[in-house]
């Protein structure tokens, strides 16, 4: 489509927009023919350029230009222009009114004292999509792709390759816009340079690959963040892309803000039925697929992958958490709109229905732990722990925060290396046998994290299992969610 | 302003609003196309040449390429041993730039 983005000057004196289509407009035709005849004005129809006939010369406004580009809402408006700028505007009839902003006495002496106007078509629904990308379309840089008429929209996604196997939401300009709505952040910006092919993607881009997640608008500052974060080089996208292991990128978010979005935290919060969390999730994956080239079978090498990795995205439960909030650990402020990037997949499960004190508990907790990737390794692969809501209230209940909690832990998940030597339990994997006769943690020093999430019924915890964690691998990034504007 | 939020795809009815019709989307990739860079030109003979046997750090490469010195040390070639610090991240430039200036061949391990 053309784009029109420059806005139409206004002529000084008085200026009328109307619309034939209005019995208000119709009502005061006579009027603005008597105010035409005494001070300048002039009148735009946004229907109909011979209306109203008591005027001469009515400018013809069909395209809505001028109604868009001065935020007319409704007709009649009439404004004062002076030296281009307004000065004055006043919407509906009213009889007063309209003498004391024309300086002229008996307009209209056989009307109703007042009347209000209607919409205008500048505002209409209708036309709203197509007016936003004919008057600032241009805004948006992304090449043009037109689609043949016998092209079905949502096959055309999968035939160029643009998808994760699920249909994607066609980008479309004016969904793109609607979506850039979301962020105050210029469409330009450079967001983050995408592994593996380091590209530039800029939030236009974003936006686009956010659009055919299937994201809301006030979704994208938290996409925005995602992907910015997991372009870090802590959390190296581009080696957890490549590995021929099955972690993805898995998105924690912290803050009021996943309530005004609608998140969910609670039950089914790592399953399905969530759009928030199901499309934040997918954008980042489709972002590093499309802007970054990372595409299964090339330089993504997973032996199996995992379902997570089409979207892997919740948020922590922090109302009745036993815990400050995951994004603290990261550094950021209580309280905060913040997230947490962890590369991993899961959920593993942790069931216990029997334990009735932390002590009990936690000894749950750690036995599936250091079965992490394998129960004959240490040391190497990071895991965030997701305690349920009936097992944080065991926490709680007993004064149980997270440090104490992690303190337990630390003390449970030392382990003796001789039972985890190459070979031993006729296991070949295992730890070299260098390693023999010590005592390690099962994992590195920050590499376990904790959350809170689940729905109220069901004690049943879960581990997602992570990556190589730290310099060799990924380091678990926090960042804050900046706000929309 | 506002604009009202609306969820079908084209409003084409308005007089002044008439657009074609076929459905415009916008392009979601970096739409850059690879560069293709031609390889070096292929050893003839080993003899005299030196070769890079670069460990990703995988376990067990090490056991690989100790063959290949071995194997290919009997065929006349010099071997320079590099390591990438993890397998998880590409090799660092300034390795890359060494290999490069110092061998006139690869070899990168992928052993597990």
């Amino acid at each position: 489509m053309n784009h029109d983005s420059t806005p139409p000057a206004l002529p000084d004196g008085l200026v009328a927009i109307v619309k034939r289509d209005c019995p208000t407009c119709e009502l005061v035709a006579p009027v603005l023919g008597a105010i035409s005849a005494a001070v300048p004005l002039r009148v735009y129809s946004q229907d109909d350029p011979t209306f109203p006939h008591e005027v001469a010369d009515v400018i013809d406004d069909t395209a809505l230009s001028m109604s868009w580009h001065h935020d007319i809402e409704t007709v009649p408006t009439l404004l004062r222009i002076s030296e281009g700028i307004e000065t004055g505007r006043i919407v509906g009839w009213s009889r007063r009114q309209w003498q004391d902003f024309c300086g002229l006495d008996d307009l209209g002496p056989d009307l109703p004292e007042m009347r209000p106007g209607c919409g205008s078509l500048s505002v209409d629904p209708t036309y709203a999509d197509a007016l936003a990308v004919r008057f600032t379309g241009s805004r948006m840089q992304s090449r043009r792709i037109e689609l043949a008429q016998l092209e079905d929209e949502i096959e055309a996604g999968f035939d160029r390759g643009w998808s994760d196997g699920l249909p994607v939401v066609p980008p479309t300009e004016a969904r793109v816009l609607r979506m850039l709505d979301g962020t105050s952040r210029s469409p330009g910006d450079v967001v983050a340079i995408i592994p593996p092919n380091l590209n530039e993607a800029t939030v236009e881009q974003v936006a686009i690959n956010a659009v055919m997640a299937g994201c809301k608008p006030e979704y994208l500052p938290v996409v925005l963040t995602a992907v910015e974060a997991a372009c870090s080089s802590a959390f190296n996208m581009h080696g957890l892309l490549a590995t021929t292991y099955f972690s993805g990128p898995v998105i924690v978010v912290n803050g009021a803000i996943t309530g005004r979005i609608g998140m969910n935290s609670g039950g089914n919060a790592l399953g399905q039925g969530n759009r928030a969390n199901l499309t934040i999730g997918r954008a980042l994956q489709l972002v590093v697929r499309n802007l970054g080239g990372g595409r299964p079978g090339e330089v993504d090498m997973s032996a199996l992958g995992s379902p997570g990795k089409l979207a892997f995205c919740f948020a922590e439960r922090e109302t009745d958490s036993p815990f400050g909030p995951l994004a603290s650990d990261g550094g950021v402020a209580d309280g905060a709109d913040a997230l947490t990037l962890f590369a991993g997949q899961g959920p593993t499960p942790i069931i216990d229905q029997l334990s009735r004190t932390p002590e009990s508990l936690v000894r749950s907790f750690a036995a599936v732990l250091r079965s992490v990737g394998h129960p004959k390794l240490a040391h190497g692969f990071d895991a965030l722990l997701i305690v349920c809501p009936e097992h944080g209230r065991i926490l709680r209940e007993a004064g149980w925060d997270k440090d104490r909690l992690r303190s337990e832990l630390s003390d449970l998940l030392m382990m003796d290396t001789d039972p985890l030597v190459r070979g031993v339990d006729g296991i070949d994997e295992g730890l070299p046998s260098r390693l023999a006769g010590k005592r390690l943690p099962k994992f590195r020093d920050g590499g376990l994290l904790i959350a809170h999430a689940g729905g109220d019924a069901g004690m049943f915890s879960a581990v997602l299992t992570g990556w190589v964690g730290g310099h060799m691998g990924s380091d678990p990034v926090t960042a804050v969610i900046e706000p929309w504007r | 302003m506002m604009v009202p939020r609306r969820t079908s795809m084209t409003a084409t009815t308005s007089p002044g609003l008439a657009t074609g019709s076929n459905l415009i989307v916008l392009d979601p990739t970096a739409g850059k196309v690879a560069e293709s860079v031609e390889r070096a030109p292929r050893l003839t003979s080993l003899d005299g040449k030196v070769v890079g046997l670069l460990d990703i750090s995988k376990p067990r490469g090490d056991k690989f390429l100790d063959r290949l010195e071995e194997r290919l040390t009997e065929r006349g070639a010099s071997v320079l041993r590099f390591a990438k610090p993890t397998f998880t991240k590409p090799a660092p430039v300034d390795l890359r730039h060494e290999i490069a200036t110092s061998c006139d061949a690869v070899i990168e391990a992928l052993a597990d």
